[in-house]
């Protein structure tokens, strides 16, 4: 359902890439970053993690790092735009659990 | 020690169970040619192994810079055919799955699933001339000559050979389908 997707839900996978990359760094700290964050329920494959960063790049959700060029692993950082993407997604999360919680709880 | 299996598998999540079985009873596998299986002795359960069809060969630019990065994420690349990667990773290391998330394993299902479709059409658009040839022919009381039969058999081997792509392709489509159903409720 791309129409979804095109609305503003992340996936799961693509949030934490997203706030691992707050601080700049390369796939393997990104993926132990996710694992810790999500304390061990997202565990990204590496062929997940490499697509995700490619669409990201395309986006330009993130970007690599300047500099190091001589260094083989590949740092990314999350842009501007990746930014304000997590912020929208936050906003749409908690708008989420508000309806959630009023209508379950009462609240 | 070595030690070679011959051994032929259809399905790719087959071949990764059974290399994970050898792998955890000592037997490592380190290289593959076509239907050859080469082991060498090693600690049981030493690496998890998994198999991936690239979407390019393994020596273009494209998938020397994806197995680059496997191989900076601590996956090694044991052994390459045709498009297929035998990948593995020490045991001791944790799970190891290449793809995690829906989208990817249906992106890798559609793959497979291609990769198969294009054996059947051919293997169809060989099989069809044989057969309307030959049976035309043989109906007509063969005006073109004594060959029909030559084109029904090759037209009948064509012909199976493009149902058993087919039937090897059923089990990867019905995959699919439930990845798909999965996805339409959740991540």
């Amino acid at each position: 359902m791309p129409e979804s997707n095109e609305r503003g839900a992340l996936t799961e996978a693509v949030f934490y890439i997203l706030l691992a990359l707050y601080t700049p760094m390369h796939g393997y700290r990104i993926m132990q970053t996710v694992r810790d964050l999500s304390s061990g329920r997202v565990d990204l494959g590496a062929g997940t993690l490499y697509g995700a960063i490619n669409t990201l790049l395309e986006k330009k959700w993130i970007q690599p790092v300047a500099g190091e060029q001589d260094s083989r692993k590949k740092e990314y950082a999350i842009t501007t735009l990746g930014k304000s993407v997590v912020e929208s997604e936050i906003k749409r999360l908690q708008d989420l659990i508000e309806t959630g919680r009023k209508i379950v709880r009462g609240i | 020690m070595k030690h070679i299996v011959r051994k032929a598998f259809w399905d790719f999540e087959k071949e990764e169970q059974w290399l994970n079985d050898m792998s955890a009873r000592g037997m490592a596998f380190t290289d593959y040619s076509w239907c050859r299986y080469v082991f060498t002795d090693t600690p049981d359960q030493q690496y998890i192994y998994r198999i991936e069809l690239l979407e390019n060969l393994p020596t273009h630019a494209e998938s020397i810079a994806y197995l680059r990065f496997l191989e900076e994420n601590g996956v090694e690349v044991v052994a390459t055919y045709l498009r297929w990667v035998y990948l593995r990773k020490p045991a001791a290391d944790g799970p190891f799955d290449i793809y995690t998330d829906i989208d990817s394993k249906i992106k890798h299902y559609q793959r497979i699933n291609y990769f198969w479709t294009v054996f059947m059409i051919i293997e169809f658009a060989a099989a069809i001339p044989n057969l309307t040839l030959g049976i035309t022919n043989l109906l007509m009381h063969e005006p073109f000559g004594n060959f029909s039969y030559g084109n029904l058999i090759i037209g009948a081997a064509t012909l199976s050979l493009a149902i058993l792509f087919l039937a090897l392709d059923l089990p990867l489509r019905r995959k699919i389908k439930k990845l798909r159903q999965e996805k339409a409720i959740h991540e």
